[in-house]
């Protein structure tokens, strides 16, 4: 087991833990928001640098700081360790600029972007940059590529987390997509056109943090945020058959996999992930198909409420708990337990 | 004349073939290595001659060496890494068309000292000459019985592999050389963990650099010690600089590590000074991606010292004031040079070159590119400057290896030290796109 203090709280996890996994473990303000890394894809993490927090001291044994940020997904906590993420304004300020850099090519046509109200990069955007671009240029723009007919591919929106790279190695037998070509013109692609067509190929919409890959049997159906999302499941040979269905009226719009609070699809009871086939989430549409379980619970935060919220402990709460116990409240003064502020 | 180590045989004829090499003394540090040493004191040699890696970062051999890891029962790997991409540098290419042998008895004594029996040339793309000059020597080396199994009967096995890049900078970054050596798309690997510990193949790996392996041969011969002597400080031995720009007499030379900048430059034996009698304006000390400093910082530190050719003299003063000595690609540009020209030639290499894996090279290489284009255009403002300064602070240090900060330090120092150039293009664009504009300014004659 290794001690790691994260903007002051302190939790113990077991060793080879990742810091970005120690601060979920602790919830609330303090996780860093991740786009590339997700927990179910073996060797994801490291590429969007949106995770990026600043580690004061490596260890117990050797307590020098980390010269640079590290990226939380990718960096493993020691006996020890001191990060800081949201108190520190180093942190705050790099991360903006990451966001930036990630916003400076992406097309924010999100008024007629599926993914828009269930966006990562939104939230994003939305919680960790700033208002205004700066980017004057034109943006990047690349051809369009027929994968298939239930899968939409929007390279333009993409922004190459290779978290659908992952599911394609390690969910299907074979991966006929990948990144073609280098730096800022690299792009998903499959293989001259091949359609991405095998049972398990559907989980890539799931991954996908924006509206890169999104569902073409959803296409324009609705916003998401008209749609009603209520948790299913059924028999199915192949998968676990554990989803979310999206209704509107007493239609089913879309069928996706039940995504927790970060975002990414459950796990089982056994510790596997809730992966959807694509006979469930493309050829079961119907209420007859599946037993219902009840609404979804979704994030505060989300545009997608109705009502069913989710309990979810606020930073400035864990913050007061812990200066309250230790009678420092008053040193601190009245700002402090803003985050904005610190 | 200094004293040279690796270039000292460079002028006999014929130095590239077997014969020649062996008749001047060519392989000795094999039959030494093997009869009279065991790889524990080779490693203990190379740390005490102080040998640092020649290919730019300059960490010091013998301890990444020592930081192999050795498990039973699976087998360590030498790379070389000789995709040698760095703008200004030219070295590795010299030596290996001159001394492909040196390369491979450097291979066979460093193989010997790490363990290995299989080892790789990773080999830059466009050097496919060289590639021919390379493969002709190993062949040469097999025949004569240099490699291969029993090692000159004395019972060593080993084989060297070469592989041909595929004309990309970042695959001379060792994570992803060793993609690329595996056969995978040549993206930098996320450490930890390291090569030393898992790397080729997942295997402990070491990679270095060709002037590196060379330099190795040298040490056995003479001894950690007698290496150690020459140089200053902890910059021991010798290095290649391969100087370009306005120079009289650009080219590779062998410098004993500790040779003042200022007489590098300035003196017959070596660069013979500036080209057409003009003044220095600004010299890249170690390939583009070190800071740019202007002529009075390269010669003498800001406390007045002389600076030298050596890891540290050139890095005093950190950024603010000091550059890199990098993998020794000395850029001097005179004082006609655009510097604000020069940085967009260097900012669209670093675009063009990104592996494109992290978001803040991937973007910000290309918009810092479009940016300097701008200026360029006399459509520049003041503000693109500061932007350029902040998209160049949120690049450094943030990405998985080291191409993004190569990207910012070029931007950093330019802005830093040349901060009026950038205002001039502000200021006069009318003149500015008027590609004579800098002869005009100097009342020169135009080339």
């Amino acid at each position: 087991m290794a001690r790691v203090t994260i903007d002051d709280i302190t939790i113990e996890v077991p060793d080879g833990t990742t810091i970005l996994n120690a601060a979920r473990m602790i919830g609330g303000d303090v996780v860093p928001p991740a786009m590339c890394y997700y927990s179910s894809l073996k060797t994801s993490g490291g590429y969007c640098r949106t995770c990026i927090v600043k580690v004061e001291q490596g260890s117990e044994k050797d307590p020098r700081p980390m010269p640079k940020p590290v990226a939380s997904c990718r960096t493993t906590v020691m006996d020890g360790m001191v990060v800081r993420n949201i108190t520190s304004p180093e942190v705050l300020e790099a991360r903006a600029g990451v966001v930036e850099f990630l916003l400076a090519n992406h097309p924010l046509d999100c008024p007629v972007c599926d993914q828009a109200g269930e966006c990562h990069l939104q939230d994003l955007g939305y919680q960790h940059g700033k208002a205004e671009t700066r980017y004057e240029f034109p943006r990047r723009e690349f051809e369009k590529i027929d994968i298939g007919d239930k899968i939409q591919l929007h390279m333009t929106r993409c922004i190459l987390c290779y978290r659908c790279v992952k599911v394609a190695d390690q969910l299907t037998p074979s991966r006929v997509h990948g990144v073609l070509n280098r730096g800022d013109v690299g792009e998903i692609s499959t293989y001259i056109q091949h359609a991405i067509d095998n049972e398990m190929s559907g989980n890539i919409i799931d991954v996908c943090p924006v509206g890169a890959l999104t569902d073409k049997t959803f296409r324009f159906k609705s916003r998401v945020w008209f749609t009603k999302p209520v948790d299913a499941h059924r028999d199915c040979p192949t998968c676990s058959g554990k989803v979310r269905l999206w209704y509107k009226g007493d239609e089913v719009l879309r069928v996706t996999g039940r995504k927790d609070e970060f975002g990414e699809v459950i796990k089982n009871e056994d510790g596997s992930t809730a992966w959807v086939c694509n006979s469930c989430r493309f050829d079961h549409k119907k209420t007859s198909d599946w037993v219902i379980e009840g609404p979804s619970k979704v994030q505060r935060d989300s545009v997608i409420g109705a009502n069913h919220y989710l309990h979810e402990v606020k930073f400035e709460t864990q913050l007061a708990q812990k200066f309250l116990e230790a009678g420092q409240r008053a040193e601190l003064g009245e700002g402090f337990l803003n985050p904005n502020n610190v | 004349m200094g004293k040279k180590l690796l270039l000292e045989k460079v002028n006999i004829p014929g130095i590239e073939t077997y014969e020649v090499y062996r008749r001047e003394g060519g392989y000795k540090s094999v039959e030494k290595a093997l009869k009279e040493m065991t790889p524990e004191a080779m490693v203990e040699e190379v740390k005490k001659s102080g040998l640092r890696g020649r290919g730019g970062a300059g960490f010091p051999t013998g301890m990444k060496w020592s930081f192999l890891a050795k498990p039973e029962g699976v087998p360590r790997h030498l790379v070389c890494n000789a995709d040698e991409s760095e703008p200004g540098t030219f070295k590795d290419r010299y030596l290996m068309e001159k001394l492909p042998h040196l390369l491979i008895e450097g291979m066979i004594v460093s193989s010997i000292a790490l363990g290995a029996n299989t080892s790789y040339i990773y080999i830059r793309g466009e050097y496919a000459y060289v590639y021919k000059i390379m493969e002709k020597a190993i062949r040469e080396a097999y025949a004569a019985g240099w490699l291969g199994k029993n090692i000159q009967g004395l019972g060593y096995d080993l084989d060297v592999h070469m592989q041909i890049g595929a004309g990309a900078y970042i695959c001379g970054e060792e994570t992803a050389l060793l993609e690329s050596l595996e056969g995978k798309r040549g993206n930098p690997r996320i450490k930890p963990p390291f090569p030393a510990v898992a790397g080729l193949w997942g295997r402990p790996t070491v990679v270095n650099n060709v002037e590196t392996i060379m330099a190795v041969v040298p040490i056995i011969n003479l001894g950690g010690d007698a290496y150690a002597a020459i140089g200053v400080g902890k910059s021991t031995g010798t290095k290649l600089i391969s100087a370009s720009g306005h120079l009289n007499k650009p080219g590779v030379y062998e410098i004993e590590l500790g040779l003042p900048v200022e007489e590098f430059i300035y003196s017959d034996e070596y660069c013979g000074g500036i080209r057409n009698g003009r003044k220095l304006k600004a010299v890249v000390a170690g390939g583009s991606s070190v800071p740019i400093l202007p002529a009075h910082l390269i010669t003498h530190t800001t406390n007045g010292e002389k600076r030298l050719m050596s890891y540290e003299s050139l890095a005093d003063g950190g950024f603010e004031s000091g550059t890199m000595l990098g993998s020794g690609g000395f850029i001097a540009m005179d004082e006609d040079t655009s510097i604000v020209k020069n940085l967009y030639t260097f900012t669209r290499f670093y675009h063009h070159e990104s592996c494109g894996q992290c978001s803040p090279c991937r973007e910000g290489t290309g918009w810092m590119e479009k940016i300097l284009n701008k200026i360029l255009q006399g459509k520049g403002t003041l503000e693109d400057v500061d932007l350029l300064w902040d998209l160049q602070k949120n690049i450094e240090g943030k990405t998985i290896c080291p191409l993004g900060d190569a990207a910012a330090w070029p931007v950093a120092s330019a802005i830093r030290h040349f901060r009026a150039d950038f205002e001039e293009y502000v200021r006069n664009p009318g003149q500015i796109r008027d590609v004579k504009h800098y002869y005009r300014l100097h009342n020169l004659a135009e080339a």
